[in-house]
C-alpha cells in the first residue's frame, strides 16, 4: 500500500534532481568546446578547476566561504519565487542587513559572542524585512510590480549605505568604510574552531544550510509556507480558500527580505569586520541564477550556491594551472543559466531515458 | 462505391501507462455527421488529435479519400482538407474576423496582404454556408456563438472537406446550440462531413446520423439516434444504468439559512453587476438561480462567500450578519463554496490531492496545530475522503492537474461537502461533466439537502436546475425577474424570462424600486 506512494514521490525527486544536473553538464560539455576553440585543454582546465575548489582545506574552505552569502540571497530569492514574487533587490536588502549588523557590531561588544551574534542576525533579518516591507505593501495593495519596486530600492540602499559610510559612519582615515569590529563580535571561523586552516571560511555557512533546511520545512510542513506556496501558483484559489493574498504577499516578501538581510549581516560579521561601498560583489543577483539552478528549491538552494562558490574559488587555479582565463567561469555560470532557464532542451537530453523507465513500468 | 472520405483502421496510441486509444476503427462518409460519444477520457480528442496530425499513433493507419496518408503535423492534415474546432479556441482577441480566417493562408500582392480581397473571400464563404459574421468585428467584441462561427470558418476557408468539433457546445447558450446545429446540418449538405466530438446525449440525438460511442479508448457500439434513445446511448457510454431524473423526496423546509436583501454588488469595471436582489434559502432547499451567463450569478457567489464586496443591502447566514465577512471567515462560519471555475477558483492545480482537500480548512485542527500541519492527519482524511467521492487517482500524492475533469470536480466536491456545511454554494456543478459524473454530483448535492442543509445552485444548464431545484429564481440582468416552484415553468417559460422576456419595463420600474421584481 505504501510502496507506490513511496515511488513515485522518488520518482518525481529524482526528476526535479535530472534536468538542473543535465543543465550543468550541458553547460560543462559547451565550456569544454569553448575552452579547446580557443587552444587551451579542457580537462586539464576542469581538473585544476576541481583543485581549485575542494583541492585541500584552504581551497575548500574557500568554496565554503564564497557560497556562504549565495546560500543566503539564493534562498531569499527561491522563498519569494514559491509565493509567485520575484525579489530582484535581494542585493538592496542584503545591504540593509550589512548596515545594522555594522552599527550593531560596535554595541554588543560587551556582550557574549553568541548572543552578540544571535542579535546581529535577528536584527539583520529585520533590517532586510523592512526594506522588503514597502515594495511588499506596494504589491499588496496597488499592485505595483515587485520586479521594479525591489530594484528600486536596491538602488536607495546601496546609496544609502555609500553616504553613510563616506559620511556619519565612516572610520577614521582615507577609505570610505565603517569602523572595525572587534574580533570577539564576529562570527567563529571554522580555522579556530577546527585547528585546521580552512581559510577565511566560517559559520556563517553552517547557519546557511540550517536556515535552508528551517525554510525547507516552513514552506513544507507550515501553513505559513502552504499559503504562500497556494498564493503563488493560483491566487485565485487560494482567496477562495480563505488565504488572505495580500497578507500573503506581504508576509512572503518580508521573509525573503529577511534572508537577503542575513546574508549582509554574514558578510560583514563574518568576513569583512565592517561595512564599505563594496561588500558585496553583487551576491544579491547571483542569488537569483542559485534559486534558478535550484528550482526554488531550499535544499537544492545549497547544492547550487556551493557549486557558484566551488566556480569562483576555483577560477584562480584554473587560470593559474591550466592558463585558462578566469573569465572562463564567467561563460561556465552564463551556460549554466542558460540551460536552466532553457530547461526544455534538458528535459530533451533526457528524453530517451524517460521513455524507457516508461516502458520498464 | 465511393471510398469513405476519411477511414481510421485500428488506431492505437498509448500514453505512460495509458492505452488512450485501443485498436480504433472509424468510418467517416461524405455528407453525414459522425457523433463521437463518450465519457471524459474515454479516448475521442486522443483519436481525433490523431487525425489532426497533432498526435502520432502508435498503431494503425489513416486513409483519406481512400488513400493511406501519414499525419505528421495539423498543416498536413489541413492541406488534406481536415479542419478542427477545438475545444478552446485558437483567436486572436484583438486582431478582425477577416484576418484571423486568413491568418496562415494570406492572399497576397507582391508580398503585400490584399486585405481586400481576403474579406472578399471571408464574406464569400460565410454566404454560402450561411454563417453570418461581421468580417471587421474584432473577435474581442464577438460573443462566443460567433467566435466559434469564425473558427469554423477559419476551417472552411483552408478548404476543410472533414471538420472536426471538439465539444463545440460547452460554451454555447442554448440559442446558440440550435443555431450551430443548423449551420453544420448546412455544411453537410453542401458536401462536408462532420465529427462531432461530445458527451452530451441530447446534442447526439438531436443533431446526427451516426453515433460512435468509445469507453476506455475502445469503440464499444456504433448506432444510429432513430435505432435508440438516451438511456442506451448512455448505458452504451458509461457501460451501466443511468438515472437521469432523480427521484427527490419533497422539501422539508426548515430554519431559515440565507437571507439576503437587497444586495447590490459591482463587478470588476466597477458596473452595478447585482441590483437589489432579495431571497431566502432555508434548511433542506435547493434553491436555484437560473439564467444566461453574465447577468451577475458570478458577482453575486462571489459576494455571498466573502470574495466580493457588497455595496449595498444584507447578507444574514443562519441569524448572523455576514455581508462583510472575508472568506475565510465566511468558511469559517459554515458556508462552501463550488466555484463555477475549477481551475481558476477550485484547485491549485500544482498541489498534489491531499493539499487540494485541506484548502480553506488549512488552519483547522487536526489538519494543523499552532501553525504546523500534520501531514498523517491530513493524508487520513483525504484517503477517506478520496475513497468516499469516488476521486480516482493512483495516489494522494499527484498534483490535481493530471486528474480528469471529472475527477477534479469530485475533489473539490469532497473538500466542500465534506466540511460539512450549513450552505452548500455550487456554481455549475456540473461543467463539463459526462454523464456518470453528472449523476454523482447530482446525488451528492441532493444528499446535502436531504440532511437539511441549504443549497444554492447556480446553473447554465437549464436541464441541472429544472432536475434539481425545489425553488427556481430566474434572473437576468442583475435582477431576480421571475420565481418559480419546482415543476412549475417549463423550459420555455424559463427560458423568456432569462433572455429578458418578463419586458424591459420590468427593469426599469424596478429601479426606482430598489431592485425587487414586481412580477411576482
Amino acid at each position: 500500500m505504501r510502496n507506490p506512494i513511496t515511488s513515485v514521490r522518488l520518482k518525481s525527486v529524482l526528476e526535479q534532481l535530472a534536468t538542473p544536473f543535465v543543465s550543468v553538464l550541458l553547460a560543462f560539455a559547451i565550456g569544454s568546446i569553448v575552452i579547446w576553440a580557443v587552444g587551451y585543454d579542457p580537462i586539464l582546465a576542469w581538473t585544476s578547476l576541481l583543485k581549485g575548489a575542494f583541492g585541500d582545506a584552504r581551497r575548500l574552505g574557500d568554496t565554503m566561504l564564497r557560497a556562504t552569502p549565495l546560500i543566503f540571497t539564493g534562498l531569499a530569492v527561491a522563498y519569494g519565487f514559491r509565493a509567485g514574487l520575484f525579489n530582484i533587490g535581494a542585493e538592496g536588502q542584503l545591504f540593509l542587513g550589512g548596515l545594522s549588523a555594522a552599527w550593531l557590531g560596535l554595541l554588543v561588544v560587551d556582550l557574549p559572542r553568541g548572543i552578540g551574534i544571535a542579535i546581529m542576525l535577528v536584527a539583520g533579518a529585520l533590517a532586510g524585512a523592512a526594506w522588503a516591507f514597502i515594495p511588499a505593501l506596494l504589491k499588496a495593495r496597488v499592485g505595483a510590480h515587485e520586479v521594479i519596486t525591489t530594484m528600486m530600492f536596491t538602488f536607495i540602499g546601496r546609496y544609502l549605505v555609500s553616504y553613510l559610510v563616506t559620511g556619519p559612519l565612516k572610520a577614521e582615515g582615507q577609505i570610505p568604510q565603517t569602523v572595525k569590529l572587534a574580533p570577539e563580535t564576529m562570527i567563529p571561523k571554522f580555522s579556530e574552531t577546527f585547528g585546521i586552516d580552512f581559510g577565511r571560511a566560517h559559520w556563517g555557512f553552517v547557519i546557511g544550510i540550517a536556515v535552508c533546511v528551517l525554510m525547507w520545512w516552513i514552506l513544507k510542513y507550515t501553513t505559513t509556507g502552504y499559503e504562500a506556496r497556494a498564493v503563488g501558483f493560483n491566487q485565485w484559489a487560494a482567496e477562495t480558500g480563505g488565504v488572505s493574498v495580500s497578507r500573503t504577499i506581504i508576509k512572503s516578501l518580508c521573509i525573503s527580505g529577511a534572508l537577503a538581510g542575513l546574508a549582509g549581516v554574514v558578510e560583514v560579521i563574518g568576513v569583512q569586520g565592517r561595512l564599505f561601498d563594496q561588500f558585496s560583489s553583487g551576491f544579491g543577483f547571483t542569488g537569483i541564477a542559485v534559486a534558478l539552478l535550484a528550482r526554488n528549491n531550499p535544499l537544492g538552494v545549497i547544492a547550487a550556491a556551493i557549486l557558484f562558490g566551488a566556480l569562483s574559488a576555483g577560477a584562480g587555479t584554473m587560470q593559474l594551472e591550466a592558463d585558462v582565463p578566469q573569465k572562463v567561469i564567467f561563460i561556465i555560470q552564463a551556460l549554466v543559466i542558460f540551460f536552466v532557464a532553457a530547461d526544455q532542451i534538458a528535459k530533451w537530453v533526457l528524453s530517451p531515458f524517460k521513455r524507457k523507465g516508461a516502458e520498464n513500468a | 462505391m465511393a471510398s469513405p472520405l476519411l477511414e481510421l483502421r485500428n488506431i492505437t496510441k498509448r500514453f505512460p501507462g495509458v492505452l488512450a486509444n485501443d485498436s480504433v476503427s472509424l468510418k467517416l462518409n461524405k455528407g453525414e455527421i459522425v457523433a463521437l460519444l463518450g465519457e471524459n477520457g474515454a479516448g475521442k480528442s486522443t483519436l481525433m488529435n490523431v487525425v489532426y496530425g497533432l498526435l502520432s499513433p502508435d498503431g494503425g493507419e489513416v486513409f483519406v479519400d481512400g488513400e493511406p496518408v501519414e499525419l505528421k503535423s495539423p498543416r498536413q492534415a489541413i492541406d488534406l482538407g481536415i479542419g478542427m474546432v477545438h475545444q478552446h479556441f485558437m483567436l486572436i482577441e484583438p486582431l478582425t474576423v477577416t484576418e484571423n480566417i486568413v491568418l496562415g493562408n494570406e492572399p497576397t500582392t507582391a508580398g503585400v496582404i490584399d486585405i481586400r480581397k481576403a474579406r472578399a473571400d471571408v464574406v464569400e464563404i460565410s454566404e454560402r454556408y450561411g454563417l453570418a459574421v461581421d468580417p471587421d468585428a474584432k473577435i474581442i467584441d464577438l460573443p462566443v456563438g460567433a467566435q466559434q462561427r469564425v473558427e469554423i470558418l477559419k476551417a472552411l476557408y483552408r478548404g476543410a472537406r472533414i471538420l472536426i468539433l471538439d465539444e463545440p457546445t460547452a460554451v454555447l447558450t442554448p440559442q446558440e446550440v440550435k443555431e450551430l446545429f443548423g449551420v453544420v446540418r448546412q455544411l453537410v449538405t453542401e458536401g462536408l462531413a462532420v465529427v462531432l466530438i461530445t458527451h452530451k446525449l441530447e446534442e447526439v440525438m438531436a443533431s446526427s446520423d451516426r453515433v460512435v460511442v468509445m469507453r476506455d479508448g475502445k469503440v464499444v457500439g456504433e448506432t444510429k439516434p432513430s435505432d435508440t434513445d438516451m438511456s442506451g446511448l448512455a448505458r452504451m457510454m458509461v457501460g451501466r444504468e443511468v438515472v437521469f431524473r432523480i427521484e427527490k423526496k419533497p422539501t422539508v423546509c426548515g430554519d431559515t439559512v440565507l437571507n439576503v436583501r437587497n444586495l447590490k454588488v459591482l463587478d470588476d469595471r466597477h458596473l452595478e453587476a447585482v441590483k437589489g436582489m432579495t431571497f431566502d434559502i432555508c434548511a433542506g432547499e435547493i434553491v436555484a438561480i437560473a439564467g444566461v451567463s453574465g447577468n451577475g450569478q458570478t458577482q453575486l457567489i462571489e459576494a455571498l462567500t466573502g470574495l466580493r464586496k457588497v455595496e449595498e443591502g444584507t447578507i444574514s447566514f443562519l441569524g448572523n450578519d455576514i455581508t462583510h465577512s472575508s472568506a475565510r471567515q465566511t468558511i469559517d462560519a459554515g458556508v462552501s463554496h463550488v466555484p463555477e471555475d475549477r481551475h481558476r477558483r477550485g484547485l491549485v492545480l500544482e498541489f498534489d490531492l491531499a493539499e487540494n482537500m485541506i484548502l480553506g480548512d488549512h488552519r483547522k485542527p487536526p489538519f494543523t496545530k499552532r501553525g504546523i500541519m500534520d501531514p498523517q492527519a491530513i493524508a487520513q482524511i483525504t484517503e477517506e475522503r478520496v475513497e468516499e467521492y469516488d476521486v480516482r487517482s493512483p495516489s494522494i500524492r499527484i498534483a490535481a492537474a493530471n486528474l480528469s475533469g471529472g475527477n477534479q470536480q469530485k475533489l473539490v466536491l469532497a473538500r466542500e461537502v465534506g466540511r460539512n456545511p450549513e450552505l452548500l454554494v455550487a456554481a455549475q456543478p456540473t461543467r463539463g461533466l459526462d454523464v456518470g459524473a453528472i449523476e454523482f454530483v447530482h446525488s451528492r448535492i441532493l444528499a446535502e439537502r436531504d440532511s437539511g442543509k441549504g443549497v444554492l445552485l447556480v446553473s447554465l444548464e437549464l436541464e441541472e436546475v429544472q432536475s434539481l431545484a425545489d425553488r427556481i429564481l430566474v434572473v437576468f440582468e442583475g435582477r431576480i425577474v421571475k420565481e418559480f416552484a419546482a415543476g412549475q415553468a417549463s423550459d420555455e417559460e424559463l427560458g423568456y424570462f432569462m433572455t429578458g422576456g418578463g419586458g424591459t419595463k420590468l427593469t426599469e420600474n424596478s429601479d426606482t424600486e430598489g431592485g425587487e421584481s414586481n412580477d411576482a
